[in-house]
């Protein structure tokens, strides 16, 4: 069969809603395959979540590299960041966007990587968070990993700390019926870099399953048992209450003795949950995209079309789908990268 | 005292803070192994004499961890050291091994 090389230049732009690790990924595969790209992002620098995490399972990869690979690979594509899209419809065979600031762009295909939000972990009033100075959430300690800086921390002596799995998500009473997969890793990744800052910390980390599904999560959790000496206690944590000493109590079942458990900690992290960003979902309503139960974007089908809008010329790359990993997203980005790319060949 | 045909039982609820590890943290100098069980119940569902004796490594280690002592005692008297629970193991733990060194530190607190 003789192989047809992808000309130099071929016809047609794309636009990307989303600088985040997914939007970054596909983009570059685009400009390799001859595309003009441009990336749109809300906030002021592209990155996304990535670019506010410290360090990355399953091998503790630094994040700054990661970003720094992905963002030299789309310096020829139109990068506008702090812009938001005032609307979206379709034109002839393509789409016309207008920007806020009033920019219109055409192009022939729109990727969605608008990504996920954390669950505002507030709405578990249980919890206490914003109510305790002791209770932050996984972003926040993420955040203090890699500057340092958080008041709720800094200066402290941590003796004894908490980790609550699943919070804001398996929960059908939040509205967040799904699992949001990659909590209960990141908790344990959490909980050991923790337990390096701190070594004489004990660590408990309250969880209703542990899923540890990918390469070498395991081995994390078996390193987390046996050498950092972390607690896992089965059983979802009910209440949180501040005691007379400044530290917070936590209540919960040790549901594997059938008996109740209380702890007094210096700091409860919460392990929140993914939800879709929200910002999608006004754009979902003027390309007739449809959100599935969870909130999040639905694809063609969840096997042979997870970048498929099911509309033409629309498609979707990363956690707008649903929660992912980041390899999982890089991959899902790539893959989009394709379908476009034979969307615009008409193969 | 008035007596209005009832009494308070104690309460059942483990208070983390106030438990005594010793015991759990002398077996971890021997055992390392301890810290990786899983919970998954291999060693009880395969117990010989667990179901007359209440016997269970799972639980063991679990009323260890949690500093109920007078459980974990009971418990080990019901072991007849068979070494099937060391075979079902998925984690590979020596659970034959480490009974045997518990009941040492148990002998070793009674010469006290």
């Amino acid at each position: 069969m003789a192989r047809k090389k992808a000309s130099k230049k071929t016809e047609g732009r794309v636009v990307v809603i989303g600088a985040g690790v997914a939007g970054l990924t596909a983009a570059r595969e685009l400009l390799a395959l001859g595309y003009e790209v441009v990336l749109l992002e809300q906030a002021d620098r592209p990155g996304g979540h990535v670019a506010q995490w410290y360090k990355l399972f399953p091998d503790m990869s630094p994040t700054a590299p990661i970003l720094e690979d992905l963002l030299s690979g789309v310096r020829e594509a139109k990068l506008l960041c702090g812009v938001e899209i005032a609307s979206i419809g379709r034109l002839g065979d393509g789409f016309n966007l207008i920007l806020t600031s009033g920019t219109a762009i055409s192009c022939s295909a729109v990727l969605v990587a608008t990504g996920f939000r954390l669950f505002e972990a507030r709405r578990k009033e249980e919890y206490g968070y914003g109510v305790y100075d002791q209770v932050m959430t996984n972003q926040d300690l993420e955040r203090w990993f890699a500057t340092g800086q958080d008041p709720r921390i800094t200066g402290r002596d941590i003796r004894r700390a908490g980790f609550v799995h699943c919070v804001g998500s398996r929960d059908e009473k939040a509205g967040n019926t799904q699992c949001s997969k990659v909590c209960c890793i990141t908790a344990i990744k959490q909980a050991i870099e923790l337990k390096e800052r701190f070594p004489q910390a004990e660590i408990w980390c309250f969880y209703m399953d542990l899923r540890l599904f990918g390469k070498k999560y395991e081995d994390f959790y078996i390193h987390a048992q046996r050498d950092c000496g972390i607690h896992f206690i089965r059983g979802r944590v009910s209440e949180v209450s501040e005691a007379i000493d400044g530290r917070v109590i936590v209540k919960a079942e040790d549901t594997l003795s059938g008996r109740p458990v209380k702890v007094s900690l210096d700091m409860l992290v919460l392990m929140s949950g993914m939800v879709c960003n929200p910002g999608i979902h006004a754009l979902a309503g003027s390309l007739s995209l449809s959100v599935d139960a969870d909130g999040f974007l639905r694809s063609r089908d969840n096997i042979l079309h997870l970048n498929d809008s099911g509309q033409p010329g629309v498609f979707y790359a990363g956690a707008v789908t649903g929660p992912k990993t980041v390899p999982e997203t890089l991959a899902e980005a790539r893959s989009a990268a394709l379908a476009i790319h034979r969307y615009l060949r008409g193969l | 005292m008035i007596d209005f045909g009832f009494n308070l039982a104690p309460s059942s609820a483990v208070n983390l803070d106030e438990i005594d590890l010793s015991r759990y943290r002398a077996l971890l100098r021997m055992e390392p192994d301890a810290r990786i069980c899983m919970g998954c119940g291999s060693c009880t569902a395969t117990c010989t004499a667990g179901p007359f004796s209440g016997m269970s490594v799972r639980k063991v280690l679990l009323a260890l961890e949690r500093g109920q002592h007078v459980e974990v005692n009971r418990m080990l008297e019901g072991c007849m050291l068979c070494g099937k629970c060391m075979m079902v193991c998925p984690r590979g733990i020596n659970t034959r091994h480490l009974i045997l060194s518990l009941c040492r530190i148990k002998q070793e607190e009674n010469y006290d």
